[in-house]
């Protein structure tokens, strides 16, 4: 087991620097409008972060455009678990079958 | 409270996440494998899972670290990848009625994109309690720990996650939780606006700031709409 003090001193940086995003939403919180439109903007936020976390993934090759397409249908029946299997049976299908773009 | 109904929401919590933490597994391993790998011991990459616990921003330091380890420049990277999570507590947080501000110091500590997906989720239609956040949190967060450990003993025992497709895991549940919030015709022009801002910033510039990008894209849009009936009141 054995500790570099330099990777140690990174760690605990990127700790703290993860951690100050963490806690800024819930300082300004309390000051935060509870109507109007900075509300109607926070309201999107789970929408609109999810969908900017994945967008680039699904244009990487057909195979994961295909299988996004398959999954969000089958999100609208299955429960989550269900939709992630189908979304993963999906994309090997899709990279069995289909190329790069 | 009563503590029957304490432990209900922390197992429903357990529940819910469970699925999720164990897709994280593989990721896990490929983390604590590529960590030990780019000269990292065990005990490292595991403090980095105890204190970081942030799956996105600890993959990309590994792949970047070099010795002796850049303080400054990692923790900027952490910094900029994290930013999405500002976005995602000032939107949790008028849902935290039941917390107390201590909890509360605890709930950003372990605000995980998956956790924080999962207890938007849950505030559609429960009011989120700490046993059910702490449940959620508790659950990936031994499992990150677990298989980040694991993963330094396996090295490279392990299959690469995209020739069995877990690689798409990720992608997958972000998708079902997307349509899970996308109610009513108001979620299509966030959604679309996202989309297109962080294809596009992510083309022209690279890097992370795609997320940040797209959520606030994905906010403008929102806040030109028209007021939804129930707020014009």
């Amino acid at each position: 087991m054995s500790l570099d003090p330099a990777t140690v001193m990174a760690i605990i940086a990127m700790a703290l620097a993860t951690y100050a995003t963490r806690i800024s939403g819930f300082i300004i919180g309390p000051y935060l409008p509870e109507q109007g439109r900075l509300k109607q903007a926070l309201d999107a936020v789970p929408a609109a972060v999810l969908t900017a976390v994945i967008a680039p993934t699904l244009f990487n090759s057909p195979a994961e455009l295909f299988a996004a397409v398959i999954t969000a249908i089958a999100a609208r029946r299955l429960p989550a678990l269900g939709a992630i299997t189908v979304g993963v049976g999906a994309v090997l299908l899709g990279r069995h079958f289909l190329g790069p773009w | 409270m009563s503590m029957s109904s304490v432990l209900r929401d922390v197992r429903s919590g357990v529940i819910g996440i469970l699925p999720i933490a164990l897709a994280a597994v593989p990721f896990g391993l490929l983390l604590g494998s590529e960590a030990v790998r780019r000269g990292l011991s065990p005990a490292e990459i595991s403090l980095m899972s105890l204190i970081v616990f942030a799956g996105s921003a600890q993959f990309l330091t590994v792949s970047i670290w070099s010795h002796p380890a850049p303080w400054a420049a990692l923790a900027l990277a952490a910094f900029l990848i994290n930013l999405r999570h500002v976005l995602m507590s000032a939107s949790l947080s008028p849902k935290l009625k039941d917390f107390r501000k201590s909890q509360k110091a605890l709930v950003a500590f372990l605000l995980a994109d998956e956790i924080w997906a999962l207890n938007e989720r849950r505030a559609i239609y429960h009011q989120i309690t700490p046993g059910f956040y702490f449940g959620t949190a508790l659950g990936l967060y031994v499992i990150w720990l677990a298989a980040t450990i694991a993963g330094t003993a396996l090295g490279e025992a392990l299959p690469a996650p995209e020739t069995i497709g877990f690689d798409f895991v990720f992608a997958a549940l972000f998708i079902s939780l997307v349509t899970g919030f996308a109610k009513t015709w108001r979620a299509l022009p966030v959604v679309i606006s996202s989309l297109a801002a962080s294809l596009f910033f992510k083309s022209v510039f690279g890097g992370t700031g795609f997320i940040v990008a797209g959520g606030l894209a994905g906010m403008i849009a929102a806040a030109l709409l028209p007021p939804e009936r129930k707020d014009a009141r």
